[in-house]
């Protein structure tokens, strides 16, 4: 196992440029969370992963295995996306029983147990499921497939609290049992926070960020305080952002504090935080 | 236990471990919960729960029995209640001293307080 390693990857619709030479490795038995604003590029990658779009330029390895045009590779990898695969008459059950043909390592059991956990009739036709049951049969399906790398692309989109935390409980619950590279790309950033262990971060089809959770929360921190304080503090420190409220101000610094100075306080910076200051404009 | 964006998560499963040797609620020569339950239930990356457990097992509150899982070792309760000692004047009287600093409370005052929290106590 080697995991995805992807060279170089570009990619352009009309006068966007959604990926811009990324490169970069999903190693194995990890998860992932992939972040980025709408339009960031994060779909697109998935999507050339996985062979629904191709790139103008670079190229994907599957475990060594060129990713292109390879069902041997591809077999590998599953992606749960918004656009469905499945003809839309198709039941639910008749679903699993048609993924078990594509992905030997289907594990059909799972998948009605599953299904049962989260109230989801099997019996239903697709076409039929609301938005939220119909993300909630993707994910079954992508928790049962067992292939060694899972894509998930919004897989909570349209799911209450309640089935998001359970989806996610499932998700660390299978992982435990027999590891495999997870990829979660979403927005509810404060969610995946704590389940993931790798962060990578696009901003307009770039990589900016491609570390450890625990490293890249390290990376920074808030100070904040009086106004006329904190800008002292700030001389000769890289600041990323900062939010003022009449005379207190809270900035948002990169490096490591030395030292709470008298009258302000020193705090870690959250995922979420350091996202939005790390990707605005 | 209930995570925060405070500190580190690994930190905050060390933290509720030693917190629950403390109050007993984990005894000595006791199976604690296994990572997966630990990750399961706060929903963690296993990763995450192992380094914290781990820490435990280095410093050896925690030992481990293969194919079995992970216990609490005898003397783990005096263990911990020795380093939270140690750590008490750094963690709370220092904290405290400033905010009573920044309120311009005397020393007099405090102590006056602390005598009267003692004698509340169990009210």
């Amino acid at each position: 196992m080697r995991g995805i390693e992807i060279n170089g990857l570009s990619k352009r619709f009309d006068e966007t440029l959604a990926l811009d030479k990324v490169s970069l490795c999903f190693e194995p038995e990890r998860i992932y969370g992939l972040l980025g604003r709408n339009g960031a590029g994060k779909s697109t990658l998935l999507n050339i992963i996985t062979n629904r779009l191709f790139a103008d330029e670079g190229s994907v390895t599957i475990d060594g295995m060129p990713a292109l045009e390879n069902e041997k590779a591809q077999r590998l990898v599953y992606l749960m996306s918004e656009r469905d695969l499945y003809p839309p008459s198709m039941r639910v059950r008749e679903a699993f029983d048609w993924s078990a043909r594509f992905y030997p390592d289907f594990d059909g059991n799972y998948a009605h147990r599953a299904a049962d956990a989260f109230g989801l009739n099997v019996t239903k036709p697709i076409k039929g499921l609301s938005t939220g049951y119909r993300s909630i049969f993707k994910c079954v399906v992508a928790l049962s497939v067992n292939t060694p790398y899972v894509l998930l692309d919004e897989p909570v989109l349209g799911l209450d609290a309640n089935h998001r935390e359970l989806f996610y409980r499932m998700l660390i619950e299978k992982y435990s049992e027999s590891p495999f590279t997870c990829v979660i790309s979403t927005h509810l950033i404060e969610e995946v926070s704590s389940v993931v262990e790798g962060i990578v971060m696009l901003k307009q089809g770039r990589i900016i960020r491609d570390e450890g959770r625990e490293a890249l929360l390290a990376s920074g921190y808030t100070v904040s305080g009086p106004k006329a304080l904190v800008d002292e503090y700030l001389a000769g420190r890289t600041t990323i952002g900062a939010d003022e409220l009449g005379g207190l101000k809270t900035a948002y610094v990169l490096g490591k504090p030395e030292g709470a100075p008298q009258g302000l306080e020193i705090a870690p910076m959250d995922l979420q935080r350091l996202f939005i200051q790390l990707t605005n404009a | 236990m209930q995570l925060s964006d405070e500190k580190p998560i690994f930190l905050q499963i060390y933290e509720g471990i030693e917190d629950a040797i403390v109050s007993g609620a984990f005894q000595e020569e006791g199976q604690i919960p296994s990572i997966t339950e630990f990750s399961v239930t706060y929903k963690i990356n296993p990763a995450t729960a192992l380094k914290g457990v781990s820490l435990l097992v280095d410093e050896g509150i925690l030992y481990k029995k293969r194919g079995v899982g992970m216990f609490v070792s005898r003397g783990a309760r005096a263990q911990v209640r020795a380093k939270r000692r140690t750590q008490f004047y750094d963690r709370y009287v220092m904290q405290m001293l400033e905010e009573a600093k920044r309120l311009d409370i005397s020393q007099e005052e405090l102590k006056e307080m602390i005598a009267r929290g003692y004698t509340h106590e169990g009210d």
